[in-house]
C-alpha cells in the first residue's frame, strides 16, 4: 500500500539495460499478495477446482448410485447429514457429497470454458472493431448494440431445446451470448492503445498491420483480457445454473449444482439440506471468483481509478 | 430535438426487431429439429407430419416462409400458438399484466432498498450498516436467484406462514418474488452509489458547495447523489433487460404465471409462433427499458442532451 504505484521495471533510464521479461508478471504477483482477501479467494477457487478435478477419487460413493435401503428413510424420504452420507442424500437416495464434487466439473466446467471461449470472441470481434475502426468498426459494433438489444435468454431457451442439453451445447450456447459486453470493453482499450506514440513508431518504421497488433497492442489489452476472464465466470457459472434448474442443462442423472437444487426444490420443505449445500457452494464459488477478479484487476492496472 | 431523437430510437428498434425475427428464424429452421414434427409429437406418422407440415406452410421455402410471417407481423398478427391452440398476441397479452406487474414490483423495491442504503453508507463509512451492506450485497449477488427465492420460500412462506408458497393475485403473494430480486440488487445498487459517492466527495463542486454554507444532507441530496446515480441507472438498465427474460427463473420458484414461464413451455414444445412473439415482446421491452434509461439520465444530469 505505501509503494507508488509506478512500474518500476520501466524507469531504467538506459536502453541497453532492458528488465528481465518476467518482471511484469513478478510485479504482477507482488501486488497481488500483497491483497489478502484476494489471496485467499484464490486459494479456496483453486480448491474448488481441485475437489471437481479429483472427484472420482475423493467421493466415497457413485454420484448416480441410488441407496433405496439407506439413503431413503423408512417412508423414501430422503436422510440428512450422517456418518454413513456426510451430507445426506437427495430424493432418489443418492449422496450429496459425491453428487456435489461431480457437480463441481460439470458447473465449473462449464462455467470456465463457456467464459473462456465469450473472451475470445470478444477479443476477436472487438480487436478487429477497435484495430480497423472505420466502416468494419461501425458495423461490427451495430451487430454488438443488436445482440444486447435481444431477449437473450429466450434464444438461449430455445437453442438449448433444439440443439438438445449436452455439455458442448449449453458451452456453445452460453458463451455465444456472453461475448458482448468483453467485446465493447476490448475495443474500446485497443482504440486507447492505438492512440500512442509506440504504434505510430512501429507503423513508421514499416511494420506490417499484423505484426503491429500482435507484438504491440495486444500485449497492452492482456491484463483486461484475464481480468475479464475472471469477471465473465460468474455470469457463465449462473447461466449453467439456471439452463440446469429450469432442466435444460447436462440431461439428468449427471449431477451439476443447478440441477441438484431443483432436485432439491421438490423436497425444500422435509429435507432442506438438499438445496441448501448445492446453493452454497455456488456462492462460495462466486464470491472468490469475484473477489479474485477485483485483485486481478487491482494487481495488474494499479493506475487504474478507483 | 426530442423528436428527433424519439424517431431515431424508434428506427433502430425498428431495426433490432427486423433482426430479431431474422436471426430467430433462421435459428429456428436451419436447426436440427423439425417444427412440424414438434407439433404433431413424436409418435405421429409419415403422413400425418406431411399434412401439418403443408397446413402451416412449413413445406415452403425459408424464405417464403420469412416474408409471410414478416407481412403478416406488419398487419399485427403474429399467428397462432401451436402449443396453447390460441393467437399468440392472446397468449402474450394473457401473460403480460403479471410479468410487467412483477418487475416494476422489483425495479421499484430495488431503488427502494438501495439508493437510500447507497446514501447512508457513503455518509457512515465503517458504520455497521456499511460493513453489513458491504457483506450482504457481495454475498447474495452471488447467489443464483432461484436459490434466493427457496431460501425466502422456506423461511418466511413454509416456517414463518407469512406469506403464501406461490401463485398470483393478491398482494401477499407478490411480496416474495418481489424480494427475492430485490434485495440482491438493491444491496448491489446500494455499492455502487456508495462507491460513486465517495468519489464525488473530493470533487470541485462538492467543496463549492459546502464553501456556500450548505449542511451535509443537502449537499449529498441535491449535489451528490445527482452525479453519483449516473452509474448506477445504466446498470439499473442492464438490469431491467435481463429481468425481463431472466424472470423465467423467479416465476418458476414462486409458480407465478407470467411470459417467462409461458416461454418456457413454448420453447420446450418447440411452438415457433410463441417463441418468435415473446423474443419480439421481449425486444420491444428492452427497447422501451433503454428509452427510459435515456430519460432518467437527462433528467438526472442536464448536460446530457436527448439527441
Amino acid at each position: 500500500m505505501t509503494t507508488l504505484p509506478v512500474n518500476t521495471s520501466r524507469l531504467h533510464l538506459d536502453p541497453a539495460a532492458t528488465p528481465p521479461r518476467q518482471s511484469w508478471w513478478l510485479d504482477v504477483w507482488r501486488r497481488f499478495a500483497r491483497q489478502k482477501t484476494p489471496l485467499v479467494a484464490g486459494v479456496v477457487f483453486l480448491a474448488l477446482l481441485f475437489l471437481g478435478l479429483f472427484a472420482p477419487v475423493l467421493a466415497p460413493y457413485d454420484p448416480v448410485e441410488q441407496f433405496r435401503k439407506e439413503g431413503l428413510s423408512a417412508l423414501g424420504e430422503p436422510v440428512g447429514p450422517n456418518g454413513q452420507f456426510w451430507l445426506g442424500t437427495d430424493g432418489l437416495g443418492r449422496d450429496l457429497f459425491s453428487r456435489l464434487l461431480y457437480g463441481a466439473r460439470v458447473s465449473l466446467g462449464i462455467g470456465l470454458a463457456a467464459s473462456a471461449i465469450a473472451v475470445l470472441i470478444g477479443l476477436l470481434i472487438g480487436g478487429i472493431a477497435g484495430f480497423v475502426g472505420g466502416k468494419v468498426d461501425f458495423f461490427l459494433m451495430r451487430f454488438v448494440d443488436l445482440i444486447m438489444s435481444m431477449p437473450t435468454f429466450f434464444i438461449i431457451l430455445l437453442l438449448v431445446v433444439m440443439l438438445k442439453p449436452g455439455v458442448w451445447v449449453v458451452i456453445t450456447v452460453i458463451s455465444l451470448f456472453s461475448w458482448t459486453a468483453p467485446a465493447r470493453v476490448f475495443r474500446s482499450q485497443i482504440l486507447a492503445v492505438k492512440q500512442h506514440d509506440f504504434v505510430l513508431a512501429a507503423h513508421c518504421l514499416g511494420a506490417p498491420q499484423r505484426r503491429i497488433f500482435l507484438r504491440h497492442v495486444l500485449p497492452h489489452v492482456l491484463p483486461l483480457v484475464i481480468v475479464y476472464l475472471a469477471l465473465t465466470v460468474p455470469n457463465t457459472i449462473f447461466a449453467e445454473a439456471s439452463l440446469s434448474f429450469l432442466g435444460l442443462g447436462v440431461p439428468q442423472p449427471t449431477p451439476s449444482w443447478g440441477s441438484m437444487i431443483q432436485d432439491g426444490f421438490a423436497y425444500y420443505r422435509a429435507a432442506p439440506w438438499i438445496a441448501l449445500f448445492p446453493g452454497t457452494i455456488i456462492a462460495l464459488t462466486v464470491v472468490s471468483i469475484n473477489l479474485l477478479g477485483t485483485g486481478l484487476r487491482e494487481a495488474m492496472d494499479p493506475m487504474r481509478k478507483k | 430535438m426530442l423528436g428527433n431523437y424519439l424517431l431515431r430510437r424508434l428506427l433502430w428498434t425498428l431495426i433490432t426487431l427486423f433482426g430479431v425475427t431474422l436471426l430467430t428464424f433462421l435459428l429456428v429452421f436451419a436447426g436440427p429439429t423439425d417444427p412440424a414434427r414438434a407439433l404433431v409429437g413424436e409418435k405421429a406418422t409419415g403422413v400425418s407430419i406431411e399434412h401439418v407440415r403443408q397446413q402451416y406452410g412449413l413445406d415452403q421455402p425459408l424464405y417464403v416462409q420469412y416474408l409471410t410471417y414478416m407481412g403478416r407481423l406488419v398487419r399485427g398478427d403474429l399467428g397462432d400458438s401451436y402449443y396453447f391452440r390460441k393467437p399468440v398476441i392472446e397468449a402474450l397479452l394473457g401473460r403480460l399484466p403479471a410479468t410487467a406487474l412483477l418487475a416494476f414490483s422489483i425495479m421499484f423495491v430495488g431503488c427502494l432498498i438501495g439508493i437510500p442504503l447507497g446514501i447512508i453508507t457513503a455518509l457512515r463509512q465503517g458504520s455497521l450498516l456499511d460493513r453489513a451492506t458491504m457483506v450482504i450485497g457481495l454475498v447474495s449477488i452471488s447467489l443464483p436467484t432461484f436459490f434466493v427465492g427457496l431460501l425466502l420460500l422456506y423461511c418466511f412462506a413454509f416456517q414463518l406462514k407469512w406469506f403464501p408458497v406461490g401463485g398470483y393475485g393478491t398482494l401477499r403473494h407478490l411480496v416474495l418474488p418481489t424480494l427475492a430480486v430485490a434485495i440482491p440488487w438493491g444491496a448491489w445498487y446500494a455499492i455502487l452509489l456508495r462507491s460513486n459517492m465517495l468519489e464525488a466527495i473530493s470533487a470541485d463542486y462538492v467543496r463549492t458547495a459546502y464553501a456556500k454554507g450548505l449542511n451535509t444532507r443537502v449537499v449529498a441530496v441535491r449535489h451528490m447523489v445527482r452525479n453519483a446515480l449516473l452509474p448506477v441507472v445504466t446498470i439499473m438498465g442492464i438490469d431491467m433487460a435481463s429481468l425481463l427474460t431472466g424472470i423465467v427463473l423467479v416465476e418458476s420458484v414462486f409458480s407465478w404465471p407470467g411470459i417467462g414461464m409461458q416461454t418456457l413451455q413454448a420453447a420446450t414444445h418447440l411452438d415457433v409462433p410463441l417463441i418468435m412473439g415473446s423474443v419480439l415482446l421481449g425486444a420491444v421491452m428492452i427497447g422501451l427499458a433503454n428509452l427510459v434509461v435515456d430519460i432518467i439520465y437527462s433528467w438526472l444530469d442536464p448536460r446530457i442532451q436527448l439527441g
